[in-house]
């Protein structure tokens, strides 16, 4: 059905505008493509709340791709001095900012549309988990889903250079640093991605180039990969049942309604709601009180003075607290290449839910209380690794301090030194991260699952 | 092994279970800030709220003079040109005649004569450009704003200091107390508290004042559409509150077929 040629072509009402959908329907499946991707492509009736996230993902990527590229007319990538003895590229942002029409506004709108693609993605992917939709026959949804999770990351890390900011610089610094962790390779890698022994104007140059042209290529490729798969196989729904089991006389699913109008216009209204919180953002609170634009980042890059504390941008938190969970020099390899791995497995372990996930119910619906239950904690820990990732390491939750001895020294015995810490918390919700995952396919199996209906339901 | 409920029960669990997951994420937040609050409370750096003088045309363009008298020497504010003071209420004759002394050209930016390498031979470290200082210097302890406020009230007598001043917001500045003849000098007492040792031209509460309007014009500058983008969010609010109301009825219009 989701094939561009298997719709009649259009025959020609008589009018211009009928003649000439026909002329073009003879050369190009506009028709095909129209009937099978919208008007024609059924999806199942009872979506919720959280199935507004793809079309909104779809739409911050639009917001990112026009406002970057009318960024792209003014900003400059260029780390020498001007003569205020500014780095050009961090006084084009300020001249974006003061002198270019609306500069403002379209800054505003591409630095809160990174968080904001990063907080739709994330809940993109928690409804997946909700209601198995990674599951067969969705898995490849699911694999380009998370490449496209990948690619996102990569072009917020390199995109947060380009300000030249201090943060934007220093963060650059620690990421790109990491890859010397790894053995052999490590050294000569790190020096390949710079281009030069520190972050520098090759590094500024390169990253411009993959964050405007390289990385957004990919992105809409595989954008356009997830939605065919999509509508190749149809969209799961909260009971997680395939509406294509029961269908009337001519194959049209029983529970399934056309996409368009019904979710067209059931998304309009869900843009409306979205674009108003985007807007208290991007008007009354363009720095997300610290979190989408961090302050250290108004003074520029000065690669001479390292600041006190260099914390990633909140949607990289998370894993960025796996990597500073991994403190044990493991094999004889340095603890820093664990955390790279660990960092790194955070995202691709994703990869493998499909194969991993053994329950007979897709959704959590019909799901048992194991998964409930390790699915609650799962998130919790999710968040609090990313709460963990904004704080200077030795953080101690409740302003607690540790125990230590008169001498002011020898740390004491306090039950408290281990409840509190942050350190170790995240170690824990880090070890619980892998194996939510690692052990799935058999706690999965055993989860006492309900009856799933034969019908979609309203809830 | 599966089994049997009602539907009825079916929603009563479900809404239950996300009735934990958000119970855990909403009791989450407060542990969070909790958390992080009291970390901080600690460490954290008293500062004095800056009045805000955001409304107040007269006040900023009075602090708009004492940049440029008493600043621009030596920081720069190069992303603002001058021409932009007009919306501060000033006419361009107005700043070609009283604000201008480094440049004769009214679209320029504001910027200092000498070369930051220069400024780094003879000072060790160059001046900061301050376009955007009242944003970069906000943080855990207070806005931007605050933090120059306390800040340029905060210079005390330090023989030590090549300079003789030391400030208690920034320990070791280079720069010396620019405003000395205003505020007149302080002194550090030995329970780390500021005390007044010489009267400068001001009184107290006038030199705060001055320094208020001062920071004013600073926190203006560094976002001078601040206030446009607020008026224009309440308009763009509005529409988009109408818009959903249209999208809503649309929606409902299309939708009540289906069941």
């Amino acid at each position: 059905m989701a094939t561009n040629s298997n719709f009649e072509k259009y025959k020609s009402n008589g009018t211009l505008l009928g003649n000439l959908l026909e002329w073009v329907d003879a050369r190009f499946p506009a028709t095909s493509m129209w009937k099978a991707h919208l008007s024609e492509y059924y999806a199942p009736k009872n979506f919720n709340f959280w199935y507004y996230f793809g079309s909104l993902a779809l739409l911050v990527l639009v917001i990112q791709i026009v406002t970057g590229i009318f960024l792209a007319m003014n900003y400059k990538p260029d780390a020498t001095l001007n003569a205020a003895g500014l780095p050009v590229a961090f006084a084009s942002v300020s001249y974006i900012m003061n002198d270019v029409d609306w500069g403002w506004l379209i800054r505003y709108m591409h630095s809160t549309g990174a968080s904001a693609f990063f907080i739709v993605v994330y809940l993109h992917m928690f409804r997946g988990l909700l209601y198995g939709s990674y599951r067969k026959p969705r898995e490849l949804i699911w694999v380009f889903g998370i490449l496209i999770f990948l690619c996102l990351m990569a072009e917020a890390f390199m995109g947060y250079l380009l300000p030249w900011g201090q943060m934007s610089y220093w963060g650059a610094q620690v990421i790109v640093n990491l890859f010397s962790a790894i053995p052999l390779v490590g050294e000569p890698l790190s020096l390949w991605i710079r281009g030069d022994f520190v972050i520098g104007d090759a590094t500024l140059n390169r990253f411009f180039a993959f964050h405007i042209v390289a990385v957004p290529l990919a992105l809409i490729g595989l954008v356009v990969a997830h939605l065919l798969a999509l509508h190749e196989v149809g969209s799961n729904n909260p009971d997680g049942i395939e509406i294509k089991k029961i269908t009337n006389e001519k194959g049209i699913p029983l529970d399934g309604i056309p996409f368009h109008p019904y979710y067209t216009v059931k998304d309009i209204a869900g843009v409306a709601v979205f674009l108003a919180l985007f807007s208290i953002v991007v008007f009354f609170l363009p720095e997300g009180g610290g979190y989408f634009l961090e302050y250290n980042n108004f003074f520029p890059a000065d690669p001479m003075k390292t600041p006190e504390h260099i914390a990633p941008v909140w949607y990289f938190t998370p894993f960025y607290s796996m990597l500073r969970a991994m403190v044990w020099n493991f094999f004889g390899l340095d603890a820093k290449f664990w955390g790279v791995v660990a960092m790194g497995g955070g995202v691709v372990i994703l990869a493998f839910l499909p194969w991993i996930d053994r329950s007979p119910a897709k959704s959590i619906r019909y799901r048992g209380p194991i998964y409930k239950t390790l699915l609650t904690i799962f998130v919790f820990g999710f968040l609090i690794l990313g709460f963990l990732g904004m704080q200077a390491p030795g953080y101690y939750f409740f302003g607690y301090k540790t125990a230590m001895a008169a001498d002011g020294k020898t740390i004491l015995f306090d039950l408290r030194n281990y409840l509190f810490s942050g350190g170790l918390i995240a170690q824990v919700f880090t070890v619980y991260y892998f194996l939510f995952f690692l052990t799935m396919p058999w706690w999965s199996k055993i989860d006492k699952c309900k009856p799933v209906p034969e019908r979609v339901t309203w809830k | 092994m599966q089994t049997c409920t009602g539907k009825g029960d079916l929603e009563m669990k479900t809404m239950h279970t996300l009735k934990i997951l958000f119970s855990a994420i909403l009791f989450a937040v407060p542990v969070f800030v909790v958390g992080s609050t009291a970390a901080l409370a600690s460490e954290k750096l008293h500062l004095d709220l800056a009045p805000d003088v955001s409304g107040d045309k007269a006040a900023l363009q009075n602090g708009a003079r004492l940049f440029v008298n008493y600043c621009l020497s030596c920081h720069g504010a190069s992303a603002l040109r001058y021409n932009r003071l007009q919306e501060l209420g000033l006419t361009e004759a107005q700043i070609l005649e009283n604000l201008m002394f480094t440049t004769d050209k009214i679209g320029d930016p504001m910027t200092v004569a000498m070369t930051p390498a220069d400024a780094k031979k003879w000072f060790g470290v160059a001046p900061p450009d301050l376009s955007l200082a009242a944003r970069a210097r906000a943080s855990a302890d207070g806005s931007g704003s605050d933090w120059l406020y306390t800040y340029l009230r905060s210079f005390y007598r330090d023989e030590t200091r090549p300079t003789g001043w030391n400030n208690v917001v920034f320990a070791n500045v280079g720069m010396p107390h620019i405003l000395f003849d205003l505020q007149g000098e302080q002194t550090l007492g030995a329970d780390g508290k500021l005390q007044p040792a010489a009267s400068g031209t001001l009184s107290a509460a006038d030199y705060d004042k001055q320094v208020a309007d001062l920071v004013g014009f600073l926190t203006w500058m560094s976002e001078p559409q601040a206030k446009f983008r607020e008026r224009l969010g309440a308009g763009v609010l509005i529409f988009l509150v109408l818009l959903f109301g249209f999208a809503y009825a649309l929606k409902k219009e299309y939708w009540k077929d289906v069941h």
